[in-house]
Order: structure tokens, then sequence, then C-alpha cells
């Protein structure tokens, strides 16, 4: 038994739904009791899907238990067919249904539907959201793609793939698919099938016809992906196209495999990273401390990102991902840091706190979290809010992912200059801790907090009652050395973004030397030790 | 004022000599899916109102996973409910289950040492393993006493639908009571939640209504429910709370039924209930009450011109949507279609049923695949419905709007009149407003 307020995952079922819903003409007849319908709104509200998700739930009662929930599974599956005419169905049981052992899969095969029907085993009490989705989308391609014959190509026919993974309610699939479709169509390539997303269960058939799967998200088709290639020998372009450096390896894998040549697609890609970050504007960025947490796709492309592509320095990263927990600790690793492998948000806020980060790039929890502790934020990974469906044009992925990653990236950073003078002008009363960079929140003027901590929003919803100053004196709190009146004041002339690193930095310095207490003296001596 | 009567107004009104309204339509049962959240999701406001109980779910990660989507997504650091999600480990019996929600429980008052009522919430899957939450809360009161006191109830979808959650965790609030001294002297008791300021407001009119000794259920803190016997008089404020009255007349109360108080017609009628039950004299109820309902309607008469006359479709959701309709039916002249109810009580619901025209279909419990085919036989002007329903009827050209806000809103009493005729309006306005398609 866990603990838990908040989840970065749903169950798998969820997954499911969200393989289902971004499917055409499929259907998802989910043994479930009626409160389990509120993931509809994921979709139609979150995603502002125009479209209630394609799902028919049981909603059994207390009162139907031990006599008749099998036959309201059979009705509704038989009503779910005939009112929606899919192509195929899958069926399967939430966490509930799935105590009660009705097995909707054996149920289903004795309705004698005239669809295909692929039942799905989701064991709810141990897995979560994306093991779902991979599990689904396995099941689908397997079920549907198996025993089929990839049709012969006329010579000279123009190579095609697949792009595998994205699905509805995905951080940003919707415009990586169109930017990778470009992209690939760059290099001469046509896309065979989109799937899950826009797939029909029909296309699914056609998947072996492809020359190649480009596989987007890991997490939902790296499982797919894999048994195409075992059984179709479809080889994997898995370098996944985040960030400058990533998506033209991601051109050179893929015009390798289709004999053409990427340089030319490289070199003319509408692509403004790299000079943005090489300009002498951008030297402010070197070596701003990022906090890093996401699904692991997500999280160890913006760590590469940040630290090769931005200059930033990583000092934290992790994932909610147990089954790519591998992956991270080895990214983290060329970052000389340990990997946060967890699901209880509470922990990362800890880690974030600890770390000291100017930027936190996370999931909608991290950006809760930065608001409080009022550091800089950008959104990179799911679980996402309505937010993360922004009306204009902006994928993560490929060339033009990279302009949008930079301009996300960076935004949330006080600007170059302004930093500068925030350091001339300490003291000026706008400038003080209680003055935030004009695109942060307003905070009440005139608080001073001298712990971050924890608070809970006793009083309203809303961000503007969390008085939380992040002015770094959490070691302090810690037990480190103490500081004297003087030296606490000069800290504070210290500008707050950067304080915490100082405080730190000092108390290291201090516990290292043996000095007790922090003098004015010890937080210079520090400051010449470690430098800027 | 030169009040536009609708045809069917006037026959509701016609109907209304006999007293019948649509107390004898017999309402519409189909047995389908329902698309309405479980009890866990009263939490949502329980947790707010009670500001030192902590609502501990044991149940799944669906449940935890609802619990955050329904609540505003994750807005608060750290709201005062959590879920203790079973596991494998659990249910192969690796783990005892009884010892690990213990620790849980440990875990939570180590780290909220602020709170005082523990509140074990019940759950479909708790239910279907039978995990005795009862006897754990048992054995927790005892270890806890006096400084924290720890009750259950369930929420769980198989057994209540969102509001039904209130009615089962207010029984469990009652349950444990003193029963009232037989010479205590008369208390009116508020049942149901409301927002703060509504209370306030109410409990002015009270006092200034000569009823001194008034109590609301649930109480802002754990120890804030009255004795309660012969001596108490309900009120109920909110319609959804079947067991709750059932459980209080046990107790010796006596329940008075009224209208609900929505709208300056429903609130005016809730509280002249509670002044007959007190013997309050006429001319006082009208000095106290005559400057609200002046202003009740003045602030509803804002939106009655672009509320009249629209035809009106509630999928069922709180309960609420007989009280609501009758609002939108008498007192801005809209035309009411259908009103679904998850659950429909016949006696708590007589006086606002029969204030609705005859006209009007009930559908009580769910088929939405069903309702949705009316719907679109139907084409209402407005149509009050989930969240999941929402966005996909306004891609459709319907206009919509979200039942769980007539939960979430304070919309009760005199005050509160013109912000409820606000809320119907605001969509309708909304679609006048924009020049764009879909
Ligand atoms: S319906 Fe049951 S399983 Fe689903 S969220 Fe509600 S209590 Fe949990
Ligand atoms: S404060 Fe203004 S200038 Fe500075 S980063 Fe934000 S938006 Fe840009």
């Amino acid at each position: 038994m866990q603990l838990t307020v908040w989840t970065y995952e749903g169950p798998p079922h969820v997954g499911a739904m969200r393989v289902a819903t971004g499917m055409k003409g499929l259907h998802y007849v989910l043994h479930a009791p009626q409160g389990d319908t509120y993931a509809d709104l994921l979709f139609t509200m979150i995603e502002r899907r125009k479209a209630r998700p394609p799902v028919t739930y049981t909603t059994f009662q207390a009162r139907d238990l031990g006599s008749d929930t099998a036959e309201i599974f059979k009705t509704a599956c038989k009503e779910a067919v005939e009112r929606f005419d899919p192509q195929a169905i899958i069926v399967g049981a939430s966490c509930t249904a799935e105590l009660i052992q009705d097995d909707p899969g054996g149920l289903a095969k004795t309705l004698d539907l005239n669809v295909p029907v692929i039942p799905l085993e989701l064991p709810s009490y141990q897995k979560k959201e994306n093991w779902g989705a991979s599990e689904t989308f396995f099941q689908l391609v397997r079920g549907l793609a198996g025993g089929r014959t990839p049709e012969e190509k006329p010579e000279g026919a123009p190579k095609t793939c697949n792009i595998l993974g994205p699905t509805a309610l995905g951080f940003r699939h919707r415009d990586d698919v169109t930017e990778i479709t470009r992209l690939l169509g760059t290099l001469g390539v046509e896309v065979n099938v989109v799937a899950p997303m826009g797939a029909t269960p029909h296309d699914l058939t056609r998947l072996p016809n492809a020359d190649f799967n480009v596989v987007l998200y890991p997490e939902v088709a790296g499982q797919a992906a894999q048994w195409l290639k075992r059984t179709f020998g479809q080889p994997i372009v898995s370098t996944v196209p985040m960030g400058v450096n990533a998506t033209r390896q991601f051109v050179r894998e893929v015009a390798e495999l289709v004999g053409a040549d990427p340089e030319p697609v490289i070199a003319q890609a509408d692509e403004r990273l790299s000079w943005y970050s090489l300009s002498i504007d951008s030297n402010y960025l070197t070596g701003k401390r990022v906090f890093i947490f996401g699904d692991a796709t997500h999280a160890i492309a913006a760590a590469r990102i940040a630290e090769h592509e931005l200059g930033f320095k990583v000092c934290g990263l992790g994932t909610y991902s147990r089954e790519f927990a591998r992956e991270v600790r080895a990214a983290a690793k060329e970052y000389g840091i340990e990997a946060l492998i967890t699901d209880d948000h509470l922990e990362v806020e800890d880690a974030i706190v600890a770390a000291q980060p100017e930027l936190v790039l996370g999931t909608q929890m991290e950006r809760h979290i930065a608001k409080r502790l009022r550091i800089g934020c950008a959104v990179i990974s799911a679980p996402v809010h309505v937010q993360d469906f922004p009306a204009r044009y902006s994928p993560f992925m490929g060339f033009e992912g990279a302009n949008v990653i930079f301009d996300s990236f960076v935004h949330p950073l006080v600007m170059g200059l302004e930093e500068h003078l925030l350091g001339m002008f300490r003291e000026d009363f706008e400038f003080n801790d209680d003055a935030q960079a004009s695109h942060l929140a307003a905070l009440h003027a005139g608080a001073k907090h001298e712990t971050i901590e924890i608070p809970e929003a006793q009083t309203a919803p809303d961000d503007k009652t969390q008085d939380v100053v992040a002015n770094g004196s959490v070691a302090a709190s810690f037990g480190s050395p103490s500081w004297t009146d003087d030296a606490e004041l000069e800290l504070k002339k210290i500008p707050f973004f950067v304080r915490g690193k100082a405080r730190r930095n000092t108390e290291r310095f201090a516990a290292e030397q043996g000095v007790n207490p922090i003098t004015i003296e010890t937080l210079y001596d520090a400051k010449a030790h470690y430098g800027r | 004022m030169n009040r536009h009567v609708p045809p069917h107004v006037a026959a509701a009104e016609a109907r209304e000599a006999d007293g019948l309204g649509c107390t004898d339509v017999t309402p519409i049962k189909q047995r389908g899916q329902h698309e309405v959240f479980c009890g866990l999701t009263s939490i949502i406001w329980l947790h707010r109102k009670v500001q030192d109980a902590f609502f501990l779910i044991v149940g799944s990660r669906t449940c935890a996973h609802l619990m955050q989507s329904a609540a505003g997504v994750m807005i608060f650091a750290e709201p005062r409910f959590g879920t203790a999600i079973i596991d494998d480990r659990d249910l192969s019996g690796m783990a005892d289950m009884n010892e690990e929600l213990d620790k849980v429980v440990a875990r939570l008052i180590a780290r909220r040492p602020d709170i005082r009522m523990l509140v074990l919430v019940g759950s479909c899957p708790s239910e279907v393993i039978k995990l005795d939450l009862g006897r754990a809360a048992m054995k927790l009161n005892e270890r806890f006493a006096p400084d924290l006191r720890v009750l259950s109830y369930s929420g769980s979808g198989i057994e209540t639908t969102f509001t039904q959650g209130e009615d089962n965790f207010l029984q469990a609030v009652i349950g444990g009571t003193p029963r009232a001294a037989p010479d205590a002297p008369r208390q009116l008791l508020i049942a149901g939640c409301l927002a703060d300021v509504i209370e306030d407001q109410f409990t002015r009119i009270f006092h200034g209504l000569g009823i001194e000794n008034v109590h609301f259920l649930p109480a802002r803190h754990a120890e804030g429910v009255p004795p309660i016997g012969p001596n108490t008089t309900v009120l109920m404020a909110q319609p959804y709370l079947t067991e709750t009255a059932k459980m209080l007349e046990k107790k010796g109360a006596r329940v008075l039924t009224a209208p609900f108080p929505l709208g300056e017609e429903g609130t005016t009628a809730w509280l002249r209930a509670a002044a007959d039950a007190f013997d309050v004299p006429a001319d006082r109820f009208a000095a106290i009450t005559d400057a609200g309902r002046e202003r009740a309607r003045k602030a509803v008469s804002l939106y009655r011109d672009r509320l009249a006359g629209k035809r009106v479709f509630f999928f069922p959701d709180s309960q609420m949507e007989p009280s609501l309709a009758r609002f939108l039916s008498r007192e801005v002249d809209a035309e009411i279609l259908e009103v679904g109810t998850p659950y429909l009580n016949k006696n708590h619901m007589a006086p606002d049923l029969a204030l609705l025209p005859s006209s009007v279909r009930l559908a009580e419990g769910q088929d939405v695949d069903k309702q949705i085919d009316r719907v679109r036989a139907d084409d209402p002007d407005l149509i009050i419905c989930g969240m999941g329903l929402g966005n996909p009827f306004e891609a459709e050209g319907r206009t919509t709007k979200w039942s769980i806000e007539f939960a979430f809103t304070p919309i009760q009493g005199y005050e509160q009149a013109g912000d409820l005729a606000e809320l119907f309006a605001r969509p309708l306005g909304r679609r006048d407003l924009l020049q764009v398609e879909v």
C-alpha cells in the first residue's frame, strides 16, 4: 500500500484509452464501475477533443456483483458493436473488474461478434498508464498485423516507413507527427502508417508493408516495433529526433537506411537553436543549473539539449518511468549525477529543493513545485494539462522542435542584461526578493521568508497564496554551520536566483574548512574558491 | 413588471393550484452506461469544508487518478486527501493489508499533526475485497483517541454517485454523536455542505428570525456537531442526503421538507419552512427576508431575457437537477425538456417537483448513449452535462454548461440567486458574442 496524493501516471487502462482514442474505427469495451468514466474528461477537456473517447464502460454496481456482471458486460459489448460499428474492438477490465474476474476476453468471444476482438490483460495493481498504452498497442499490432505478408513493391518505388508511438493525450504528439512526416518527406521517404494516432484497425494490418519503423515514443511503441522487427524484419530508427544534434543523427540514420544523402537536408534545415545559442546574447545561459524530470524519452533528450546545445548545467535528472530507469541512470551518469527514479512527487520536490536549480524542466507537477519555489519552469513531458495543447504549431521534435525548445527553455529565465542589472542594483527596491521577473506571477510585496517549506494551500486554490520564496536557506535548516548576522545580511544582497547557490557553496566551503560561524569573510572566501 | 408568461409556465401555474406539477410524472429508467462520478468526488469540497479533517481513500490507482483529474487538476500543493493505493502485494496476501494501512496512517499522522479527524474512505476495490474499514477505523480510534477521531464511509462507485459520497460521510459523522438530553433547548440543524459565505448569510437570517441555536452539518471542525435528538429540527440544504435524513429521524430529529434554497422563490420557501417550525410570526419573517428577496429578484432579472423561453436539458450529476430546473422554469421562464438525476428521492424532491411543469421529462439513472440520442432529437438551447460530454456537444454546435459547476459554486440563498442565473446565462451569452464557428 502506498500513500499517494498526485500520480504521474494513471492506471493501465487509461493507457489503453490513449491508444484507442488516438485511433479511428476502434472501440474499447471496459468492464468498470461508473466512477471510472471520469477518464473521458481527460480527452474532452484537457485535450479538447471533439468526440467522446470510443469507450463503453459497463458501469456495474454493487447489487450486480455475484449475479450478473458478466451478463452486463456481454450486453454492453453487443450494444457497443451495434451502435458504433467499429472495425475491431478491444475488451478489458479496470481495477475493480479485475477483482471480480469476469474474463472480458472470454465473454466477448462467446458473442460471435462480426469484428476482431482483442482482449487486454492489464494488471492494474502492478502496472501503470504507459505500460498499459504499450501493451495495448502491442496487442493490437500483433493481433491485426500478425500473419500478414508484406505487399510486393515495384522496383524503384519510394521508400516508406511507419511512424509509431503517438497517442491521444500525448505531450505535443500532434505537432511532432507533422514535423517528422515533413522531415521524412525531405529525404524522399513516404509515411505508410502513423499509429496509433490517426490509424484504423485496418491500417494496422498494413504496417508490414513499410520498409522501416520510426519510433517516436519508445514508452508506447518500443515493444510493438521490436515485434515488427522480429516478425517482418523491419529495421527501427531509434534515435528520437529531439534537439538539433539528435535530429541530425535521425536524418543521417534514415538517409543511410534508404540510401539518400542527408547533408542537403541538414544544411537547409530551418533551425535557429544553434545560432541563437552561439550568439553573444546567450552567454548568460552558461552553467545555468537545470533540474529535469519527466518521462524517460523527454527527460533524457531535455538533459542532452540543456547541457550540449544550450550550455546549461544539468543538476538533477529523473523519471517516473521505472521501465526506463536504466536508460535514465546511464544518462545521469554522463552529467555526473545520480538519477532520481520515483513516482512520488514529494520526493521530486525534495530533490528540487536540494539541487537549487535556476530552471526546472518537468511535468505539470514540477511546474507547480517550481512556481511555489519561484523558480522558472518549462513543461517538457506528460502528464499534461490543457496548456500543453497550445493552439499554435509547437512540436518538440525535428528542427522546428529545436526552435520551440530554445524558446521554451530560455524564456523562463531572467534575461542576460536584466541579470547584470539585478547584480549591480541589488538594493533597488523593485529588484529585491519580492520583485519577480516580469513574466512570473506577482507575489505579495514585503513577504520575507527564511526557509523553503512545503506549504499547504489552506486558503485558496491559487498560487498567489503561496508565500514561499526560494531564498535558499534550506541548507541552514539541515544543521549546517551557522551564519553571523552580518554575513546573513551580505548574503541577502546577492540576487535571489543565485543566492541559493551562494549559500550552498559557502556552507560547503565552511564545512570543509571547519569554519563556524560563517562571516562575511567566509562568504567571499567561498566565492573566490568556487568562482561563479 | 411585465412578466412574459410562456404557455408552459401558464400551464404549470394552473397545475400548481392542485399542487401536482410533475409529481406524478413517471421517470424514465434506463439501465446502461452511467456517465457520472463516484462518491469519492465529494471529497473535493468536503476536505475544504472540514478544516481539520483528512480524507484517506483506500483504493486503487484509478481512484487516485480520478481525484486528481476531477479536483481541478493538480492545484493544491498538498490537499487534505490522499489515496492509499492497494497493490499486488496486498492482494496476494504477501502483505497484511491492515498492517499496511496502519503504516500509511502512521506516516500520515506524523506528517500532518494538525489533523483532528481522519476519514477512511472505501472504494470499489476495497469493497470488493471486503476490506473492513469500519473495523480499521475502530482500532485506530482506540489508538489515537482523543487527539484524533477516525471515521469511515464508502465513496465507492459501485455504491454511490458523486454527491452520495457526502450522504455517506455525514452518516459517519453523526453516527457517533450523542443523543441530546430530553430537555435540551430546541435547535435548527442545516444539513448539507454549503459554502462558508452562505452559512454566514443564513446564520444572520435565522438569528434575525429569532432562531438562535443554529448548527451546520458538516461543521467546519471535527468537534462541531451538537448532540442530536427530539430537540432538533433539520432543514436540508442539499437534496442528496437521503440516508442522512433517515438517520437523523431515527435519532428523534424532525426533518422538514421544502424546496431547496435556490433562487428567490426556493430560498424563501426553504426559510419559511424553518420559520413555521419555529413559530416565527409572518411580519417578522417579512421584515427579515423582504430586502433579500428583492435583491435576489433584481439580480436574477438581469438574466431573464437571455434565459426566457430557452429549452434546457439536464444530464444526471448531483441530484440537484430538479431544484435547478425548478429555478430556471419558475424564475427565468426557461423551458425544461429533460431533468436527469442519478437518484430521485420523491419525498425530499416533492416540493420542487410540484413546482415543475408536468411537461418535464424526468429520468432517473442513465443510459448515456440513449440520453445523447434524446438530446439530438430535442435539439435543446442549453445542455447541462458532465465534463466528458461538454466539448463533444459543443463540437456539434450545441451550447453546454458543466454540471459540476453547480456543485462547486456557491449558488444557494438570496445573495447568490443572480450568480446562479448567470451560470446558466453565460454560455448562451458567449455564443451570441462569438463570431467564430467550428
Ligand atoms: S468508481 Fe470505484 S474504482 Fe473507480 S474511482 Fe470510483 S471508487 Fe475508485
Ligand atoms: S521577464 Fe520579460 S524579458 Fe525577462 S525573460 Fe521574462 S519575458 Fe523575457
